[in-house]
């Protein structure tokens, strides 16, 4: 309707003024609490070893005669058990601390593997276009067409249980939604005039790719990432929850469910509860800054 | 002395092959056909060193086509472009990638045509310091002489293209292209996006380089008014042909081609008064169907039985001038030619 | 003299964004008699497109018309009711856009979308609707009416959209046509064309026409008055030949002369320094201070409009009286 009014000047898709965009996140109170969230858990994550009561995955410094004790009770030699301990003894603010941290771990580096190998591809696919697009395009949809729990599981079968084997499964599973996503927006800015006017300019491909059609493209992949850091760590826990994920002296929050949940019915219901509501506080945050972000990002209807 | 531009029955054909679907169905004896659009069709044009040469048309005659296989983004499907005698081919071959760069493109839209997530400083200073043009260090002073030849403020450099007006991203269009020394520039459309005060800005900075710079232009425009202030020459294109060429102000003040005729009676002028509009009838053809014969004999007053089968061949008809017109060749017919148009 | 069939006072269009308010129009008076044509010209951030969305009450939140009158034949539309306006559009005052894609629907027929335009206010019957669609594209001049009826927008060119477009907007012959920009996108023969039917059939049915546009050229050809705006207000207004012979304002002075002028090659065109301003950031005082080479401490106060011969108004305090006259 106004070409006449346009607020400052004509932005591109994604604000690039990030005093602005803080401005416009920080609008919605839910977001920035999940924000808020998500920090807390990420710094309770990075500093348990120094804040949990007990490592709980030091053998030694389990007492079995601790077992299965009720939240808020105190164990044989005095210490507090603040949410109960699990039937090993474990203390279970530890063990959601150190499993916090796994998780997170996990999420983040699969994620950052699998968005860096996507990107690659789904730039390069865009840039070429021809059969280089049409063959890792297949690849892709091949990728894409299975269901992610099956292939993970396939693949943790074959190369065996270990936190490394989860997060190249993760990866194997995640990347190819980067390379689409990336992809799109990579053929859009491909046609634009600033591409053609750095071919005018000789410079090489692997510049033109490098230095103005990955940073432009990049943007939408934030979102994306984000969102799927949630996917990630919700994966690695069913994985661990099926008893193919991380081995059981390392509990993430998915195997400290699934040790738990066998004694839901019988009464003791923290040993799983807590660590679900853990994992369930981890992904609902970042789903929620997810969305925050991705509404922050995007053109709006005002032109 | 070989001319600086030199474009030798230049075309460039689009064709969309036909997908699987349609292939079996040809099989089977469908007899359907790949859309091709000739967008340049048979172009011969030459540009001497020092000359800014007006490309007009409207929309679907192919100068935006023709620009950019001029400056080399696009690759003709048929015919040679000579720069002062040599193909792209021996120009890579004799001096590298580096010899391509001296000609240029000015882009019409000047926000896209500028990277958004570049600072101008490095949108200036990228492709000299890569060729080797200057060192690393120099660029800080380069790029800010630069800007300042095209009538920005050098402190601007550590902004964003987003950061300036539309008038000011033209600016820094034009220092790009200059950073990397060219002899030939193509601009094509390069005021069409900007507010009429803004207009006159750059049409006056393009003058003043080409003065200060002795450049060649290749200008680009569909805004008669502006070509005709500022070539030396100016061509008209139709359809993907050239259909006349002439000194610009032979050209205006009169008119050979039918269709010049028309687009120069068209064209709304300032000192005129209110007026009735008579305009010329009929649609501009598309390119997925042009007329057979003279593109034009549709929409043409005097269009004859010839012009519907042959096409007229672009012919010298006075020192410096040729037009693409059946007219021209017949005396008869020069004699319905209204006043001063009796160039037989 | 007779009443005006459109008149606008004071009018004041302001956006509120986050980020303050952008005043796009402020202080917009003219007026329009039966059957005049006004060109109403200025580049972009002028608010001319804004006048124009305001005076058919079409300007969304965070936007008002914060103050001013708009009199259509005497009806007060600043503050009417919607479903007055509704009635209104289409019937007593139309407009079409720069985008013909505005106004038609990508997805429905042109006849659909015609005998829509014409039962909206009028009881017909299909076939009666029909027929009378069929008349109006021909009367736009478009050939094959009938056949061209049952196509879609997207099989139409440009100029024939544009075409269309401009017969919906007169199906029930308004007595006010607003046209903003719908030839900027055109080629220069198709432009020609659509100017002559614009020309042609307001003549025919009396309609006053607003054509709103940034080429000076093609206001001096159609227009019998024009008016010059700049951030958001008129700074210029009279008959066509006076402010063409005789610009007083020193920003229509400075248009007319950036206009390439035929036989004057060679000399740079006079330029005005600097660029138009953004609304969000509008100078106190004469917007066009800045720019302007008359300029002084007296500037800094906003100007009146001001007559300074019948009919010619100018808003400055420096008006150029005495230099002769120009293209």
């Amino acid at each position: 309707m106004d070409a006449d009014v346009r607020v400052g000047d004509v932005g591109t898709a994604w604000p690039t003024r990030l005093t602005d965009s803080w401005r416009e996140f920080a609008e919605n109170p839910v977001a920035l609490a999940a924000l808020a969230l998500v920090a807390l858990l990420i710094a309770l994550a990075v500093l348990s070893p120094w804040i949990a009561p007990q490592n709980p995955y030091d053998l030694s410094q389990l007492s079995i005669l601790d077992n299965k004790l009720p939240p808020g009770s105190r164990g044989f030699a005095g210490q507090l058990y603040l949410l109960g301990s699990d039937d090993q003894g474990r203390d279970l603010v530890s063990a959601i601390l150190y499993g916090l941290r796994l998780s997170i771990f996990v999420g983040i580096t699969a994620t950052a593997i699998a968005l860096a190998i996507g990107a690659s591809v789904g730039v390069i696919a865009a840039y070429f276009g021809g059969w280089t697009d049409a063959g890792l395009m297949r690849l892709v949809d091949i990728q894409l067409s299975f269901p992610a729990i099956l292939i993970a599981l396939i693949l943790v079968t074959i190369l065996g249980k270990g936190v490394d084997k989860v997060v190249i499964a993760l990866v194997c599973v995640q990347w190819a939604y980067y390379a689409r996503t990336i992809r799109s927006s990579a053929l859009v800015e491909r046609r634009r005039e600033y591409i053609d006017a750095a071919r005018g300019l000789a410079l090489s491909q692997s510049r033109i790719i490098l230095r103005h059609l990955l940073p432009n493209a990049f943007p939408p992949l934030i979102v994306v990432a984000t969102v799927q850091v949630a996917h990630a760590i919700a994966l690695e826990a069913t994985l661990s929850f099926l008893g193919v994920g991380v081995p059981i002296t390392e509990p993430s929050l998915g195997l400290l469910i699934a040790n738990g949940y066998g004694y839901m019915l019988s009464g003791n219901y923290w040993i799983a509860f807590y660590p679900g509501l853990a994992l369930l506080l981890v992904i609902l945050a970042i789903n929620l800054v997810g969305d925050q972000l991705h509404h922050v990002m995007n053109p709006r209807g005002k032109r | 002395m070989a001319a600086k531009l030199a474009l030798e029955g230049v075309g460039k054909r689009f064709v969309k092959p036909l997908d699987l679907a349609s292939r079996a169905a040809n099989l089977l004896g469908a007899g359907v056909n790949e859309t091709i659009i000739d967008a340049v069709d048979g172009v011969d044009l030459c540009v001497n060193a020092g000359e800014v040469v007006g490309l007009v048309g409207e929309s679907g005659c192919g100068k935006t086509t023709l620009g950019r296989i001029v400056a080399g983004i696009l690759p003709p499907s048929r015919g040679q472009v000579r720069y002062s005698g040599h193909t792209r081919e021996q120009l890579v071959a004799r001096g590298g990638r580096k010899a391509l760069l001296k000609t240029q493109m000015i882009f019409q839209d000047p926000m896209a045509s500028l990277n958004p997530r570049m600072r101008i400083a490095d949108i200036i200073g990228e492709a000299p310091v890569v060729h080797g043009i200057i060192s690393r260090g120099e660029r800080a002073d380069y790029v800010g002489a630069l800007l300042v030849r095209v009538g920005l403020d050098p402190a601007d450099k550590s902004r964003y293209p987003h950061q300036f007006s539309g008038g000011q991203r033209a600016r820094i269009g034009i220092a790009r292209a200059l950073a990397v020394k060219p002899d030939l520039l193509v601009c094509d459309e390069s005021v069409a996006a900007l507010d009429v005060s803004i207009k006159a800005q750059v049409l006056n900075l393009f003058m003043q380089l080409r003065r200060d710079l002795a450049l060649t232009y290749l200008f680009i425009s569909h805004d008669l008014g502006a070509v005709e202030h500022i070539a030396d020459r100016t061509v008209i294109m139709y359809l993907g042909r050239i259909v006349e060429i002439a000194p610009t102000a032979e050209l205006f003040g009169a008119p050979n081609h039918p269709y010049t005729r028309a687009l120069i009676a068209n064209v709304p002028r300032l000192n005129a008064r209110k007026h009735r509009f008579a305009p010329l009838k009929g649609e501009i053809p598309s390119a997925l169907n042009p007329p057979s014969g003279c593109a034009f004999h549709p929409r043409c007053p005097f269009a004859m039985a010839r012009c519907r089968v042959e096409r007229p061949a672009l012919v010298e008809i006075a020192p410096g001038r040729s037009s693409a017109c059946h007219l021209n060749a017949t005396a008869a017919a020069s004699a319905a030619l209204p006043s001063s148009e009796k160039l037989v | 003299m007779s009443q005006p069939i459109l008149a606008v006072a004071n009018l004041r269009t302001h956006f509120f964004a986050r980020a303050g308010v952008i005043k796009a129009v402020d202080g917009v008076s003219f007026t329009l008699r039966a059957g005049e044509v006004l060109g109403l010209v200025g580049e972009s951030g002028s608010g001319k497109s804004v006048t124009a969305c305001s005076i058919l009450s079409l300007i969304d939140e965070p936007g008002r018309i914060v103050a001013g009158s708009i009199q259509l034949d005497g009806e007060e539309l600043v503050g009417c009711a919607e479903a007055r306006m509704r009635s209104l559009r289409g019937c007593k005052i139309a407009m079409i856009f720069q985008d013909p894609m505005m106004t038609l629907n990508p997805v429905l027929r042109i006849d659909t979308q015609m005998i829509e335009a014409i039962t909206a206010h009028e009881k017909v019957s299909r076939r009666a609707a029909r027929e009378r669609a069929q008349r109006a594209l021909e009367a736009v001049g478009i050939a094959s009416a009938p056949e061209r009826l049952r196509a879609y927008p997207h099989q139409f060119s440009g100029g024939m959209r544009q075409r269309v477009a401009i017969a919906i907007a007169l199906l029930h012959r308004p007595q006010v046509l607003i046209a903003d920009e719908p030839t900027t996108a055109l080629d220069v023969t198709i432009q020609s064309q659509i100017l002559a039917e614009v020309q042609g059939l307001c003549a025919e049915s009396g309609t006053a026409l607003v054509w709103i546009t940034h080429d000076l050229a093609v206001v001096a050809g159609l227009a019998d008055r024009i008016a010059v705006m700049y951030a958001g207000r008129i700074v210029e207004q009279g008959p066509v030949d006076a402010v063409f012979a005789r610009p007083l304002h020193p920003y229509t002075r400075g248009l007319i002369g950036s206009l390439p002028v035929p036989g004057q090659r060679d000399a740079p065109l006079t330029q005005i320094p600097g660029a138009p301003p953004s609304p969000a950031r509008l100078p106190p005082g004469c917007a066009f201070a800045p720019r302007c080479g008359r300029a002084d401490a007296a500037c800094a106060a906003a100007p009146d409009m001001i007559d300074h011969e019948p009919g010619h108004a100018v808003r400055c305090w420096h008006p150029d009286l005495q230099s002769k006259a120009m293209a």
